[in-house]
């Protein structure tokens, strides 16, 4: 029972807490038997009257008790025998009395189990609270008392509470994942399902906090990684900030496993590139055909793309972790955008300084390009901090080449004369490695030094004598000077460290100061026993080399010392002595080793290479612990290198149900929409811009030039506009006098191999439905795509009805295997080769079927009020302007957009049909959906029905019809849900509330003459349209407009608005593509 | 993550511990003591120290070590970006952030903590969230609290943390709908003895103060963003926005927030407007030092230099210094040898200067080293950088 509790702890230290604590574990739950001990009989006392006020009846009594309880708690004195006391307080009503009580339970539970289940129920009942904060608190207690003993209940919760609608309540279970398996890791599988099933959870809240608890319990199942890596790369920016450095780590490691190296020799790379080909909208569909020596995996990619502007965090963490990601995952010469990032924080708290300037050393060794423009901000300040000013100077001396050398060794001077000492010796050392590093500066470094030797300052003699000897060693032959004058320091200087070194210079290069060595050893000779162990080392150390080269001045010097070393406290002195006096003095015992004494002692030895000590820090991940201390710590996870062949990038994949297009026109398309944009989105990636547009516009020409009979404007008109954007297709289009359906559907077929967008907004050529219906051609040349006019589906006006159906139906039958991209492509291509096409959805043209027909028996019921002339275009599709009815961040994740569908509403002739997309972008489902007041009250709405439940992500379309009465006053009403009501208004443009129709030039002057009736808007649009169209096409007797001018500016001379007509006669044959509008 | 909490005051004693897993002694601390120990300075302390079972971490604030014992691996910089955190709230809460402030609220400081870390991770640390759960003690709460026995702790519970604005509270209401903006630069810069610039830089920040009814979205607009050349944000601030337009859109946090920092690359010339003159000479085998040093404005846009602040750190070997000011006050601390002069506000006319001398210890020789010194000041509404604000709209 008392397992845990001891198991991490140190000893307490204090004896009479250890006596408490054994005396709990003799009798655990009487508490007080601790107080039997004198030391602690004050607090006992006080203990006692805590317990009277905790018992009592009054609230206030029992808060300023348990604040006090606390305070002993925050003091780390024990008040463990208030358990009992405590813990009947758990289910009282005060909150924070409450969460006072948690406190202590949290805190005591662990050294009492059993008085400590009594409060279980509580937190039981409390998990089933309607309140998610409460459910939420009530976990987090629950799972935070260490008593093994309620593993089963706490499984329970937390699996219950992953579940749970609200995302804090899961965000919460999250954490108790880990307070479960570190409290009994035997529960690992039980958790790692709950942990699959948060990963999927889409909730930033969540995000962070279900990768933590993936990272201590599992952190080896990458594979539960796979299908959630792309969304938790997408969702990133929006978590929470401690959670996405959680994340970033993980996905470090994720990475190096799942990719190849970005770093092989040879990889191109193309930034700009890579961006516009991966910004496109499709989803990691990526061709990768070219042949590249090395692509990035487009995951990898999305990865480094999408954690890139968190380098613009405030939190440091998040910087940190985002600059080693790159470091770790990015190519080469991309690395270097996190210097900036990395360097402004070298402007945070002296701790945060600490370890970025830590992490930069590490990097700067081995790219010493990242740092080098920033080189001045690693200027040491005075004010510094000695542990900042060595990692400073640890990363200048890493940044120095032949360049910049001399504005360091400048800088470096000033450091010396510091008056911190450490610092100061760091310095000197610094200016030793550049010494080495830099044969250019060798010499004057050396100079420097030795005119430091006469510094005032033992520490930084010594620290140069230190340098210059290891100066000397890769160039000990002209610097005999300097052995000299060292020698003379040699009395003044006291470090241990520097006199050893001296002596050591002494000895490896006697020959060359013949007459001073053997007076140094004499001297050392006098003072050996009072020297430190490692002069005395190197004392004897030269003796020996002395005695070699020279015994006849030194013979007796070097047995006295021999003699002293042998009788010497330190047994490596002793070992040394021995050993030295075998190899040098020849005696019959010695052997083989006496003659080569020389050769040993005196080798060439080879000069030490001063190194960064952040050298080998770099097998550490960078920003970790282990990093940080140089060692590994407990728990570090190595980043695995890359692996050679990259795994399956396909595990990633997910069916991701893509949020509804903004503009998806119709409610029964919004399936198709999507498709639609699926499909096109993937031409886009096959094909770059250039292809599709001249292709596109290849066609637009060829259908242009097959309408024979199309009179001359038309033509010209298409090859203009062709001209404009391909050259190409003008010179076919111009050439074209035939009208070869052959050669057009020969195109047609180079078209679907290259499945090349028809893409909105491109041009228009001549309406084909002319063709289809043997009427000869209309000459209907667009009207002016340019100008985005849309209508041009007419046809001759003795069409009757019934035609109109029958083509209908003869089309549908067709545009089964027809293609609906040509219809959404919003493009005229002759109907004559629609069976060229390739295959699309075919549920698209049904609709427009329907509400034609529809409408066809509306007409039947309106035409009394109405000139049966006048026929109201139905352009059933474009690129409608969408408009925000409720942002999701006022609308509590519900959000709103609605677009005028340009129809006639079904419901009511003076209605405007408005079509609303509901988006459900908060995490939970949000219920009964409908509309709530409206003002002005008399307004006359058509409402969507209510919807009963939007599921998160999920999106519905409603239609619904407002009645502005002809005016541009907003219609103010309430979207409402279960919970909540959000005010809305629609505000109308004017062109909205506008019925465009067609009619003939003789009905225009009929209507002309009824001015102010019902149909007088008529005859402007035939205005707007006349005015409009550059060159109006063959004679106007024949031909019919349509024509829907949105734009309001264009009103501004027309006096009123016009009354909306009512429902219109039957929309001209069905499937002629419109013309597109754009906005 | 972070296993437990240990505040140390300046003297060693602990005063404060808080455990979010099982309890770790305090004895732990013992490792943290030996380091500052071996400090020379308070600030030398190494801010990861390893023990043979655990990692302290600890970050020195108000001459308060905060530290945090930590178990196995985690980015060094998570715990110490924590720990400051930390800090900011008690300042926010406490108005200061002493070891007797945090006595005082014992309470509310382990209520803070509390919310702060589940499990040694970080849940809420956002000061808006915060204080809605928890209120901030003010005298007349205080007051009313003892009579009423009512609580800190906030009935409603937050919002905040569900909403897609986590740093906002919903519901908030003011009568007087205002905003503020500040814009504080500090220049960095290290000055030769001869006064050339060695290295300068600017480094900005704009710190709001938005009082503002709802959910308002603010967009903010620089004449000259170009200028910024490096800028973190707060999380309120839409990036994508500011990458494409260069205009700052954001939702504010209710109250006193820091919204950017920046920074101005170091390229440009920083023209520092003030300058020293000084003189400070030791003589070989007198016992006596001149100190004389001379402040001016220089390229001030007519501003005046305010709250200036010299201090310097004279060698070991300076025993007193006997000094005249001709405006403010000096004071000069013996025992760290620091020498620090309040001077106020430079007048251009009559420059501000510090004359005297020095005593050094009989017989020590001339101290080799010249001392640093360092300047603060203050200018009333003026940015260095000539960065400039084009316009906020709501």
């Amino acid at each position: 029972m008392r397992n845990m509790s001891t198991a991490v702890l140190y000893n307490d230290q204090g004896g009479a807490e250890a006596a408490v604590e054994a005396g709990q574990e003799s009798t655990p739950t009487t508490s007080s038997s601790g107080a039997a001990f004198g030391l602690f009989s004050t607090d006992f006392k006080k203990n006692e009257d805590l317990k009277e006020m905790l018992e009592s009846n009054k609230e206030s009594l029992k808060l300023e008790a348990m604040k006090r309880v606390v305070g002993l708690i925050a003091k780390g004195k024990n008040s463990s025998e208030l358990f009992p006391a405590v813990v009947k307080n758990v289910a009282s009503k005060n909150i924070e009395l409450k969460k006072l009580v948690y406190v202590y339970l949290v805190r005591y539970a662990e050294e009492q189990q059993d008085l400590a289940l009594l409060s279980i129920s509580t937190f039981q009942r409390a998990l089933k609270d309607p309140n998610q904060f409460i459910r939420a608190s009530a976990l987090r207690v629950l799972s935070s008392i260490r008593v093994p003993i309620i593993v089963p209940i706490m499984m329970l919760a937390i699996k219950e509470a992953a579940a749970d609608l609200s995302p804090y309540v899961r965000k919460t279970s999250a954490h108790a994942i880990q307070k479960l398996y570190s409290l009994d890791p035997e529960q690992k599988e039980q958790l790692i399902e709950v942990i699959e099933k948060l990963l999927k959870d889409k909730s930033t809240l969540v995000a962070g906090s279900v990768v933590m608890a993936f990272e201590e319990v599992c952190p080896d199942r990458i594979d539960l990684i796979h299908k959630n890596y792309r969304k938790l790369c997408n969702l990133l920016v929006d978590v929470e900030e401690w959670g996405q450095v959680v994340i970033i780590s993980m996905l470090t490691r994720y990475a190096r496993t799942q990719f190849t190296s970005p770093w092989k020799e040879g990889a191109i790379f193309d930034e700009n590139n890579d961006k516009t080909f991966y910004e496109s909208d499709s989803e990691e569909k990526k061709e990768q055909t070219e042949a590249k020596p090395y692509i990035m995996d487009p995951d990898h990619r999305l990865l480094l793309r999408n954690t890139k502007p968190l380098l613009q965090s405030r939190n440091t963490a998040v910087v940190m972790s985002v600059a080693q990601l790159y470091w770790h995952l990015a190519p080469k010469h991309e690395v270097n955008i996190v210097t900036k990032s990395l360097v402004r924080l070298l402007r945070s708290h002296r701790e945060v300084q600490y370890i970025v300037l830590q992490n930069i050393a590490t990097m700067s060794i081995q790219r010493k390009g990242m740092f080098e423009p920033y080189m001045k901000s690693f200027y040491v300040r005075s004010t510094d901090a000695t542990h900042i000013k060595t990692l400073k100077l640890e990363i200048l001396t890493n940044l120095a080449n032949e360049a910049n050398i001399s504005t360091i060794l400048r800088e470096f001077q000033t450091y010396v004369k510091s008056q911190d000492k450490a610092f100061a010796a760091a310095t000197i050392q610094a200016i030793g490695r550049c010494a080495t590093n830099i044969s250019e500066v060798t010499d004057t470094c050396l100079n420097g030094l030795v005119l430091l030797l006469s510094n005032r300052d033992e520490t930084v003699v010594a620290e140069s004598v230190v340098v210059i000897k290891k100066l000397l060693q890769t160039q000990p032959t002209q610097h005999s000077e300097i052995i000299k004058h060292m020698a003379k320091l040699f009395d003044n200087i006291t470090v241990p460290m520097a006199r050893a070194s001296i002596l050591w210079l002494m000895g490896e290069y006697c020959e060359r100061v013949p007459k001073i060595a053997p007076d140094v050893l004499r001297k050392m000779a006098k003072t050996f026993t009072a020297e430190e162990d490692i002069v005395k080392l190197q004392t004897v150390n030269l003796a020996a080399k002395l005695y070699l080269t020279n015994s006849k001045q030194t013979k007796l010097l070097t047995q006295y010392i021999l003699n002293l070393g042998k009788y010497d406290q330190n047994y490596d002195i002793r070992d040394r002595t021995r050993f030295i006096r075998q190899l040098i003095v020849p005696n019959e015992k010695s052997g083989a080793l006496n003659k080569y004494a020389r050769r040993i002692l005196l080798a060439p030895k080879p000069a030490p290479v001063l190194e960064s000590a952040f050298k080998d820090r770099d097998r550490f991940q960078l920003g970790t612990l282990s990093h940080s201390l140089n060692v590994k710590a407990a728990g570090y996870q190595e980043l695995s290198d890359w692996p050679a062949v990259a795994p399956d990038q396909s595990v990633r994949n997910v069916e991701v149900i893509e949020p509804v297009k903004e503009w998806a026109p119709l409610v029964g398309k919004t399936k198709k929409s999507k498709s639609e944009d699926k499909f096109y989105s993937d031409d886009e990636d096959e094909k770059e811009e250039e292809g599709s547009e001249s292709s596109g516009s290849e066609d637009s020409s060829s259908s242009s030039s097959s309408d024979e009979e199309s009179g001359s404007e038309s033509e010209e008109e298409s090859s203009e506009e062709s001209d404009k954007t391909s050259s190409d297709s003008g010179k076919s289009s111009s050439g074209s006098e035939k009208s070869s359906s052959e050669s057009e559907a020969e195109q047609k077929k180079k078209k679907k191999t290259k499945k090349a967008p028809l893409k909105k907004n491109k041009l228009t050529a001549g309406d084909s439905d002319s063709d289809e219906n043997g009427n000869g051609p209309v000459a209907q040349s667009s009207s002016s795509s340019a100008e985005s006019s849309s209508g041009s589906e007419t046809d001759s006006e003795d069409d009757s009805d019934s035609d109109n159906i029958a083509a209908q139906k003869k089309k549908k039958s067709e545009a089964k295997s027809k293609p609906k991209v040509e219809v959404k492509s919003k493009k005229e291509v002759s109907l004559l080769d629609l069976d060229d096409f390739s295959p699309a959805p075919t549920n698209a043209p049904k609709s427009s079927v329907v509400s034609s027909s529809l409408l066809s028996d509306l007409e039947g019921l309106s035409l009394s009020n109405v000139s049966s002339t006048m026929q109201v275009t139905t352009p059933s599709f474009g690129p409608v302007k969408t408009y925000e009815l409720l942002h999701h961040m006022t609308g509590k994740g519900l959000s709103a957009k609605y677009h005028f569908p340009r129809q006639p509403c079904l419901y009511q002739p003076s209605m405007v049909a408005v079509q609303v997309i509901l988006t459900n972008s908060s995490d939970h489902s949000l219920e009964e959906i409908h509309i709530g007041d409206r003002s002005p009250a008399s307004l006359n709405i058509h409402c969507f029905n209510t919807i009963e439940r939007l599921e998160p992500e999920a999106s519905v379309t409603v239609s619904m019809g407002i009645d502005f009465s002809d005016s541009t006053q907003a219609a103010n009403f309430q979207l409402c849900t279960k919970e909540d009501q959000f005010s809305v208004s629609i505000q109308p443009a004017v062109g909205e509330l506008l019925m465009p129709s067609t009619m003939t030039e003789e009905d225009f002057s009929k209507e002309q003459g009824l001015p102010g009736g019902p149909s007088a808007a008529a005859p402007w649009f035939w205005c707007l349209w006349s005015r409009r169209s550059p060159a109006p096409p063959c004679s106007p007797s024949t031909q019919r407009r349509a024509s829907w001018r949105p734009c309001c500016s264009e009103t501004s001379n027309k006096p009123s608005l016009r009354r909306r007509l009512p429902p219109p006669p039957p929309p001209p044959p069905p499937p002629p593509p419109p013309p597109p509008f754009s906005l | 993550m972070i296993h437990s909490l240990f505040l140390v005051n300046a003297s060693g004693d602990i005063f404060l511990e808080k455990h979010w897993k099982s309890v770790v002694s305090r004895s732990v601390c013992d490792y943290f003591f030996e380091a500052q120990e071996r400090a020379t300075e308070p600030e030398n302390v190494p801010p990861v120290i390893p023990t043979p079972h655990h990692y302290l971490i600890s970050v020195l604030r108000h001459r308060i070590y905060f530290v945090a014992v930590i178990q196995s691996e985690v980015p060094p910089l998570f715990v110490i970006e924590f720990l400051h955190r930390v800090v900011d709230t008690f300042q926010d809460y406490f108005g200061v952030c002493t070891e007797a402030a945090i006595k005082d609220n014992v309470v509310v400081v382990y209520e803070l903590l509390e919310e702060m870390l589940d499990n040694g991770f970080p849940l809420a640390t956002e000061s808006n969230i915060l204080k809605e759960l928890i209120k901030p003690p003010t005298i007349l709460r205080t007051m009313v609290n003892t009579i009423t026995g009512s609580t800190n702790v906030g009935e409603q519970l937050p919002t905040g943390q569900l909403s897609v604005v986590p740093w906002r509270r919903t519901g908030v209401k003011y009568t007087n709908n205002e905003a503020y903006f500040d814009v504080v630069e500090e220049i960095d810069a290290i000055i030769d003895k001869s006064g050339s610039t060695i290295t300068a830089e600017i480094q900005g920040v704009i710190d709001a103060c938005v009082k503002l009814t709802g959910m308002p979205d603010l967009t903010l607009s620089f004449m000259n963003p170009r200028l910024l050349d490096d800028v973190s944000f707060h999380p309120c601030v839409r990036f994508k926005r500011w990458e494409a337009e260069r205009i700052l859109s954001f939702i504010p946090p209710d109250g006193n927030f820091r919204l950017l920092s920046y920074h101005v690359s170091s390229q440009n010339l920083v023209a520092i407007p003030v300058y020293v003159k000084h003189n400070i000479t030791f003589r070989e085998g007198s016992s006596q030092g001149r100190f004389d040093l001379t402040l001016g404005p220089k390229q001030t846009m007519g501003k005046a230099v305010e709250s200036v602040l010299v201090s310097s750190q004279l060698p070991r070997g300076v025993l007193n210094a006997n000094l005249n000011p001709s405006q403010g006050t000096y004071t000069f601390d013996p025992v760290t040898k620091m020498l620090s002069w309040d001077v106020g506000k430079i007048n251009p006319q009559k420059l501000p200067s510090l004359k005297g001398t020095m005593s050094l210890q009989a017989g020590a020789s001339k101290p080799d080293e010249n001392p640093s010194i360092n300047i603060q000041f203050k200018i009333q509404q003026m940015a260095i950088s000539g960065c400039t604000q084009a316009g906020q709209t709501l």
